[in-house]
């Protein structure tokens, strides 16, 4: 009874704080996915109906320099039980002081300057059954203290507990033959999920055009391997997740409307040291037409050093890409870009599209074609996993 | 400083004083000089500001944004605008250190991604938030960005105002020219008129409803731009001034824009 009493007391804490001077944001969205070709594993579907929910919670504290930042996330997808998850993005106590700033909690962070590929983001974990691209984050447990310099900042990280990739499950298109068993994972690490990972960073402007990020990451890797095993009967892939040391570097010169951008990595694990890179550029044509409208044409390169034993679609690729934005009312923009694998025949565009409906609705689309896929290539089994996405979210 | 320098100077600067205002080029520099001495020294302020975009149809669309801007001695300001609406855009933040004639330094913050992105700051004549103000209208307005010309002093309302040509010397400004009534008392301007690359008219901006902020520094209330070649107008609404609140430029650092609220 009395703890009944003390949870109903710290609800009713809880409410009457978020009433009172809360800072909200967050969307709603209904989603399908719709893949026109047919199936090629057993348990997969053509369509797939989700939808997600996501709020930013922030408020300051009593104390001067404190606050705090709740982001939870809910994805239910109707056919793939494996995509219908929840996490926090963000749950965190962010500490000013001075020249200072902490965060404690579980975190989201961004490294980097390109845009067909994030290589040198490693903090954050994939939340890979959200997007094939990459781009949704699951929140890392971590301490993060950030000192101001004249020239930029300097970073620590302390991550004492590592988050899973999520991986498509067995009703999910975008997936090999053999499902990912994410419920036995293996560690180089004997502390396994516990290893106390660090990472440093130091990030600044230079000669007002440079902006220049070097960074060095001793911990579990992000991404896994991916091991064949027969043990259990039926064949199932185990992820395995190594130690590595990696050094980053991100720069990108903004020269009028150039942008000049690279990102590289130099990795050291057990058995493999690589190094990988991207880079290129992003050119700008303003006000093209005699219109309000801008048109971006991007160009940017891939390499891996460890060529075809890469585990990563980039070894050898080229992206070109094109943005345009309408700059109108409702912030109308387009994104095209296909990847040209220079070793292969392979080739996958993509086509992202937005548009904001009245003062709170946005409609966007996405296009994804894989074409030429060669059976020696890791992305074979996606070769019949075209699709379209259309998603409506409402935003508060 | 002896008092014969002093005086040396004095009849120096009062001698200079002299042949400049003898062009109306030089008299018009002369003005914009004296308005930016005028306002300088205000050090920093943070603002509200509601954008309301209207079509030929009377539709309207709404942003609110709060701004932050730190004054900085011999370049242009540090400024931070917030963006609170349309709420999809929520959270998003830009920052820029602008410089007279060089390009600005700008960066965009990406909240769903975490992201703080540099961006091309050259894109100076496009729409902001797709009203008809142009980055370059909402911009610092450092003397050296144009060359100036008087042309008249007339009545502008209740006040006496001197009407001066400036015309923008980035070679991507979206004007030929604009012509701009200034305020003779306290530098307060009340109308520009905008010239399009080809001369003709494009729109004119009116600024009303002016205070007075540490008893020197006005601020208009409101502004208002209306476009004569596509009928479209845009209205600023401007409140919650304060000037001097403390803002230093740690404030301004592009890393500050991942934690606004």
């Amino acid at each position: 009874m009395n703890r009944l009493r003390m949870l109903t007391l710290s609800v009713a804490a809880i409410l009457s704080l978020a009433a009172d001077a809360a800072d909200w944001r967050g969307s709603y969205s209904l989603e399908e996915s719709y893949f026109p070709n047919d199936a090629l594993f057993a348990g997969q579907s053509d369509s797939y109906p989700a939808m997600a929910f996501e709020v930013e919670y922030h408020r300051d504290l009593p104390i001067p320099g404190h606050s705090i930042t709740v982001t939870p996330f809910v994805r239910i997808d109707d056919l793939d039980q494996q995509r219908t998850h929840a996490d926090f993005r963000e749950l965190k106590m962010h500490v000013v002081r001075g020249d200072w700033e902490w965060d404690l909690g579980l975190i989201k962070v961004f490294w980097g300057v390109t845009e067909s590929q994030h290589l040198v983001d490693i903090i954050n974990q994939t939340d890979l059954i959200e997007n094939i691209d990459g781009e949704d984050k699951l929140g890392q447990p971590a301490v993060h203290g950030l000192w101001y310099r004249d020239w930029g900042t300097l970073e620590m990280f302390l991550m004492p507990g590592f988050r899973q990739r999520s991986f498509p499950g067995v009703h999910s298109r975008l997936r090999g033959p053999l499902p990912v068993d994410i419920d036995h994972p293996q560690y180089e690490s004997s502390d396994k999920d516990h290893h106390l990972d660090y990472a440093l960073r130091a990030n600044g402007t230079f000669f007002n055009d440079w902006d220049i990020g070097l960074a060095w990451f001793s911990g579990t890797a992000r991404a896994p391997q991916l091991l064949l095993d027969t043990s259990h009967g039926q064949p199932r892939l185990i992820p395995r997740y190594p130690l590595i040391n990696r050094l980053s570097l991100d720069a990108q010169a903004t020269l009028e409307s150039w942008l000049w951008k690279l990102e590289a990595i130099y990795q050291d694990q057990k058995q493999q040291s690589f190094g990988a890179a991207v880079g290129g550029f992003e050119y700008t044509f303003y006000t093209i037409a005699n219109s309000a409208s801008d048109l971006g044409v991007l160009a940017e390169y891939h390499y891996d050093s460890r060529q075809e034993d890469a585990d990563t679609p980039f070894q050898n690729d080229l992206f070109l890409g094109a943005r345009w934005a309408l700059n109108d009312t409702q912030s109308t923009e387009v994104l095209a870009g296909g990847f040209f694998d220079l070793d292969h025949e392979s080739r996958s565009y993509r086509i992202e599209a937005s548009r904001r409906i009245g003062q709170n609705w946005k409609l966007s689309g996405e296009l994804q074609i894989f074409d030429r896929l060669s059976p020696q290539e890791q992305q074979y089994p996606l070769r019949d996993d075209d699709f379209a996405r259309l998603e409506l979210t409402r935003y508060f | 400083m002896t008092y014969r320098k002093t005086l040396l100077i004095g009849l120096f600067l009062l001698f200079a004083g002299t042949v400049l205002a003898g062009t109306a080029e030089d008299k018009g520099l002369q003005i914009a000089r004296d308005a930016d001495a005028y306002d300088s020294g205000f050090g920093d302020f943070t603002a509200d500001m509601t954008m309301t975009l209207i079509n030929r149809k009377g539709q309207k669309s709404v942003r609110q944004i709060r701004i932050r801007t730190l004054e900085v001695e011999g370049d242009g300001d540090k400024s931070m605008s917030i963006f609170d609406e349309p709420a999809d855009v929520k959270g998003t933040a830009m920052l820029t250190f602008s410089h007279g004639l060089k390009p600005d330094d700008q960066w965009l913050y990406l909240p769903a991604l975490k992201r703080v992105k540099r961006i091309s700051s050259r894109n100076k004549s496009g729409p902001f938030m797709g009203s008809e103000f142009a980055f370059e209208d909402l911009g610092s307005q450092e003397v050296e960005k144009y060359d100036y010309k008087f042309l008249r002093e007339e009545p502008c309302g209740e006040w006496q105002c001197y009407v001066i040509e400036r015309r923008p010397k980035y070679k991507y400004s979206g004007y030929t020219r604009q012509i701009a009534w200034i305020d003779k008392d306290k530098y307060r301007i009340t109308r520009v008129e905008y010239f399009d690359r080809k001369n003709k008219p494009l729109k004119t901006l009116t600024m009303s409803d002016y205070h007075v902020y540490l008893d020197h520094y006005y601020r208009p209330g409101k502004m208002e731009m209306v476009n004569q070649q596509n009928g479209k107008r845009t209205v600023l609404e401007w409140k919650n001034y304060h000037f001097r609140t403390g803002l230093s430029p740690r404030d301004f650092n592009k890393n500050k824009l991942k934690n606004l609220h």
